[in-house]
């Protein structure tokens, strides 16, 4: 079972406390009308689909109901980092090295 | 198919050598939402300072309060105190304000207790209980069923669920209980 950190209530805890919220730092356009129907597919449908460390959504539905943002490995399913909804997207580059100095074998 | 459990006669559910699981009387519970500008009137109001920090829970004239997110707390009193608390809160809603819903329908509590309290908890229960301490609470699954779990003593748990889930909890426990007594 995973184990991930929420960042609100800031304890490590089962995947199963979680459900998904696909990708993250995904901007609703300010005025859905001015947009062509191509741009608004994209908005809709169209995500990145990473192979690797990838910005997504989670929510603590069984815990303090939050949204959070997290970076997971895809292929490993290991977490990066979460960190709150509201803030900045982290530097991925600094999240790699931080990730491989703790495991260095990897 | 689960078996129908009375749910409105507080008694002993299942009890072995063991664990003991009861069915606690009902009490007044509240669902309350507020931002952080709001929080020290709210205390005064409920005569309770209200905790900050999620699963921390705060007493005092047999109210308990339990913060289960950055803006959520449930409030539980005797019966006898609802009104006196929805009348508090509703004298400062213009300058506070809250969301304060009563919701003591929806749940119910069993109490669970005994030398093997923490292994049946653990039947349904993902968390690392020995990180959850005495006097705490959280919010968390019990066996697919969303509750929130109390820690009232080491050996002392506290569950309440929703009530349309209890007998599938209930059925489960009972089962633990008979199987821990036969270890």
């Amino acid at each position: 079972m995973l184990l991930v950190h929420c960042p609100y209530c800031d304890e490590t805890l089962p995947e199963l406390e979680f459900t998904y919220g696909g990708e993250a730092h995904i901007a609703r356009p300010e005025n859905p009308a001015d947009k062509t129907d191509d741009e608004w597919r994209d908005f809709l449908f169209i995500r990145t689909n990473v192979k690797g460390p990838h910005f997504e959504r989670w929510r603590h539905a069984h815990g303090c109901g939050r949204f959070f943002n997290a970076v997971r490995d895809t292929v490993s399913d290991r977490f990066l980092t979460t960190y709150k909804a509201d803030a900045p997207r982290p530097d991925l580059a600094v999240l790699l090295a931080d990730a491989s100095m703790k495991e260095p074998s990897k | 198919m689960t078996a129908h459990v009375d749910l409105n006669m507080a008694r002993t559910l299942a009890k072995s050598s063991a664990v003991s699981v009861e069915l606690l009387p009902s009490v007044a519970r509240f669902s309350l939402r507020a931002g952080t500008g709001e929080q020290t009137a709210l205390s005064k109001a409920l005569g309770v300072a209200l905790p900050t920090k999620i699963g921390q829970c705060t007493r005092k004239n047999k109210i308990e309060v339990l913060c289960l997110g950055p803006d959520e707390w449930t409030v539980l009193a005797p019966e006898d105190q609802a009104v006196k608390i929805t009348d508090a809160c509703e004298a400062i809603y213009a300058k506070a304000p809250h969301s304060l819903t009563e919701v003591s329908d929806r749940e119910i509590a069993i109490q669970i207790t005994g030398a093997k309290a923490t292994d049946l908890m653990t039947i349904g229960c993902p968390r690392d209980l020995d990180l959850l301490p005495v006097g705490e609470a959280r919010r968390t699954i019990f066996d697919g069923v969303s509750a929130v779990l109390w820690r009232d003593g080491s050996d002392e748990y506290r569950l309440d669920l929703w009530r349309s889930f209890a007998p599938h909890v209930i059925s489960l426990l009972e089962t633990g209980c008979a199987e821990l007594a036969a270890e």
